[in-house]
């Protein structure tokens, strides 16, 4: 707490000297650990630097870490900041310091996490991270060919509080794949005899392997496991490495983070959907800019309550009908 | 009266009744003991029993519950090897609350060092045996550290760890970068570190390094607690350290090597972590230092210090471990896992002040 109040105060200290001559902006992400939101922040950065914007940045301490966050809006406000990019930790529980942000005349817009309800912010520039579960879950149907009816199925999960990246990520895939999801907006709720169960990970490879193995022990029959990111997956693939159940396996998963992209040229992953955080934050940054200017508010994609940065499949296995690209090419575009 | 005739007096009037008097020698009462009054006896005496107890029960419960699945000797090493790395943890926290202390930065420790050993090794090109002995160097140093701060600056050590926990974490992240180390990057450059994550069968048992790691640090401590003046000092510090100052024994220089050597542990136990989780991430483990504390407070040492076994951490990592096995295969939602490790703490804290009331 004292080490996050004393960079809180740094960030006033620079947000106040340079409030008068520029137009200054906050990022505020959920950890500074997560290679995902380091590049946002690289992004948000350059591109701020190139605009004349004044950038302050502040990251949680963990996942889920709302009361610096909340302080760090606070800051934001204290300090006039025009714009506020945030990753909201926790979808409802920002909600009302950040309207008092908008009251204050604050341009809020969320990156990568949608807040509920959505309009809470004045956009939102994320991944469709349904349509990214869906790209993998389709995917995975056509390499499995005809013997994606006897599936057997692992779900790696981020955490018991099912946030809506995870939700939205493990039922995209699932619908993709062909199986009815019923709720959307709850994981483990299906009865398809072809999931084996779901299991959390953290996101981290610990998370990701401990949970292989519990859902191993469960069937040690899996043939397709879909986990919440390349990390999880990495772990998973150790379980079922130490399992002797490497071959013959199928591996997806949802990032495009650049070891991600590397396991997938090394055949641990089979295929995983990339999402760009260097567009979410330098296209947030644009936006600031233009408000400043003209008060002009971004639009939201057609159809959806966010506007949509995209996301690409990236395998070395292509199959008909779902565009992707190569991992060679992914090396490219990958994050961190 | 007068004319019966008496025997000769035995001595002064005062005397003649002295063999009325009770002729048993001074002795503790020992009537009235009821069961549950020997049961805490007996506790308070060998206070790993509890948790060895609950480890044979739960054990017998899953299995009941969950069937062959959880009961088969591949289950069971596999717990053993999925608790392995926070048993380590829980090993080296176990020194410091056996002082009446508490290490909020072990985890924190062991991925730095974890970080420090891929850095070098796998980027660097260091040979992997002396990136592996710069590793566990800087956990005695990252150890000393806090031990310092408690003993030289008096600084309590929840405040001191609370500090270094975050000290540590903020240069685990500036070393890695927030990335991870890929498994295969591991397996080409330094395999040497994957050492503890091999494995050989045993009948039906998978049994992995880094668990045989584990019951060997508990074995070695243990013994170092028990039958070396350096372990007696320790629970003596512990019990009550102005009363060790005061009976010659160099308090400070004690606490000192006990955090130092906590330190290695958690950094032995980085080095266990990559053959146990394939890679190296930063992201690894947040949790573990709370990890580490329960396993130490469900396997019945005193936070209060100077009690306990340093084996009861053992059993509390396993604890843990056939809990989180046992109702995952039986189908309970995560939650519920949560929620019944939560309650196993408190039990355990109940159990342990009840014992510890034993003489009233």
């Amino acid at each position: 707490m004292k080490t996050l109040m004393t960079t809180s105060a740094l960030a006033i200290a620079m947000t106040a000297g340079a409030a008068y001559a520029e137009t200054s902006a906050c990022l505020i992400t959920k950890t500074d650990t997560n290679p995902f939101f380091v590049k946002m922040k690289e992004g948000a950065s350059e591109a701020a630097a190139a605009k004349g914007i004044e950038l302050s940045t502040f990251a949680g301490k963990y996942d889920g870490d709302v009361e610096t966050q909340v302080a760090a809006v606070e800051t934001c406000i204290a300090s006039g900041a025009k714009g506020i990019l945030i990753t909201p930790t926790d979808s409802r529980a920002l909600v009302p310091v950040i309207t008092q942000a908008r009251e204050a005349g604050a341009l809020v817009i969320a990156l990568d996490t949608q807040f509920e309800p959505a309009d809470a912010a004045d956009a939102t520039f994320a991944t469709d991270n349904f349509k990214a579960g869906v790209l993998i879950g389709q995917w995975a149907k056509a390499k499995m060919g005809d013997d994606a009816a006897n599936a057997k199925i692992a779900l790696l999960d981020l955490n018991a509080s099912e946030i809506s990246v995870d939700y939205q990520r493990d039922n995209g895939f699932l619908q993709g794949f062909g199986i009815d999801i019923k709720d959307p907006k709850d994981i483990g709720d299906e009865d398809d005899p072809r999931i084996v169960g779901n299991d959390v990970t953290d996101g981290s490879p610990d998370g990701g392997r401990t949970a292989m193995e519990n859902l191993l022990q469960i069937d040690p029959d899996i043939n397709l496991v879909y986990t919440i990111n390349e990390p999880a997956a990495a772990g998973a693939y150790e379980a079922l490495k130490s399992f002797g159940k490497e071959e013959g396996v199928l591996i997806v998963s949802v990032d495009g983070g650049c070891p991600g992209v590397k396991d997938i040229a090394g055949g641990v992953i089979g295929a995983t959907s990339m999402q760009f955080p260097l567009l979410m934050a330098s296209k947030g940054i644009d936006a600031i800019k233009a408000f400043a200017e003209t008060g002009e508010k971004p639009q939201n994609s057609e159809g959806l309550d966010f506007f949509n940065t995209g996301v690409e499949l990236i395998t070395d296995e292509p199959v008909d009908g779902i565009p992707s690209i190569t991992s060679a090419e992914g090396l490219k575009k990958c994050w961190g | 009266m007068s004319d019966t005739p008496n025997p000769a007096p035995k001595g002064q009037e005062f005397e003649q009744i002295l063999d009325q008097s009770d002729t048993k020698v001074a002795s503790f009462e020992l009537k009235h003991h009821t069961l549950l009054e020997r049961i805490q006896h007996v506790l308070h005496n060998n206070p790993t029993l509890v948790p060895v107890i609950v480890l044979v029960i739960s054990l017998i419960a899953f299995g009941l519950i969950a069937g062959g699945k959880f009961f088969s000797a591949f289950n069971l090493s596999l717990i053993l090897q999925q608790v392995s790395i926070i048993g380590i943890l829980a090993a080296a926290q176990s020194l410091i609350i056996i002082t009446a202390g508490i290490d909020l930065s072990v985890a924190a420790i062991m991925v730095l060092m974890s970080v420090v050993m891929g850095n070098l090794a796998v980027f660097a090109g260091v040979p992997s045996g002396i990136a592996i002995l710069v590793g566990l160097a800087g956990g005695v140093g990252a150890g000393a550290m806090n031990g310092w701060f408690i003993t030289k600056v008096k600084l309590p050590p929840f405040i001191t760890t609370l500090g270094t926990w975050s000290i540590f974490y903020a240069l685990l992240l500036w070393l890695s970068g927030a990335q991870s180390i890929r498994g295969q990057d591991i397996d080409t450059e330094a395999p040497f570190l994957k050492f503890f994550g091999a494995s050989f069968n045993l009948g039906g048992a998978r049994i992995t390094l880094s668990a045989i790691l584990m019951i060997l640090v508990f074995f070695v401590l243990w013994y170092m607690l028990n039958k070396t003046a350096w372990g007696r000092h320790v629970y003596a510090i512990g019990d009550d350290k102005e009363a060790a100052d005061l009976s010659g024994i160099r308090t400070d220089r004690t606490l000192l090597s006990v955090y130092g050597l906590a330190g290695f542990v958690c950094a032995l136990a980085g080095w266990a972590s990559i053959g146990r989780v394939g890679s190296i991430s930063p992201q690894s483990f947040y949790e573990g230092n709370l990890d580490s504390i329960t396993a130490v407070v469900i396997g019945g040492i005193s936070l209060f210090g100077g009690r306990g076994s340093i084996m009861g951490a053992l059993f509390g990592a396993l604890i843990v471990g056939v809990f989180r096995s046992g109702l995952r295969l039986s189908g309970v939602d995560v939650l519920w896992q949560v929620f019944a490790i939560g309650w196993l703490i408190i039990i355990a804290v109940a159990i342990d002040q009840w014992i510890r009331r034993v003489s009233a």
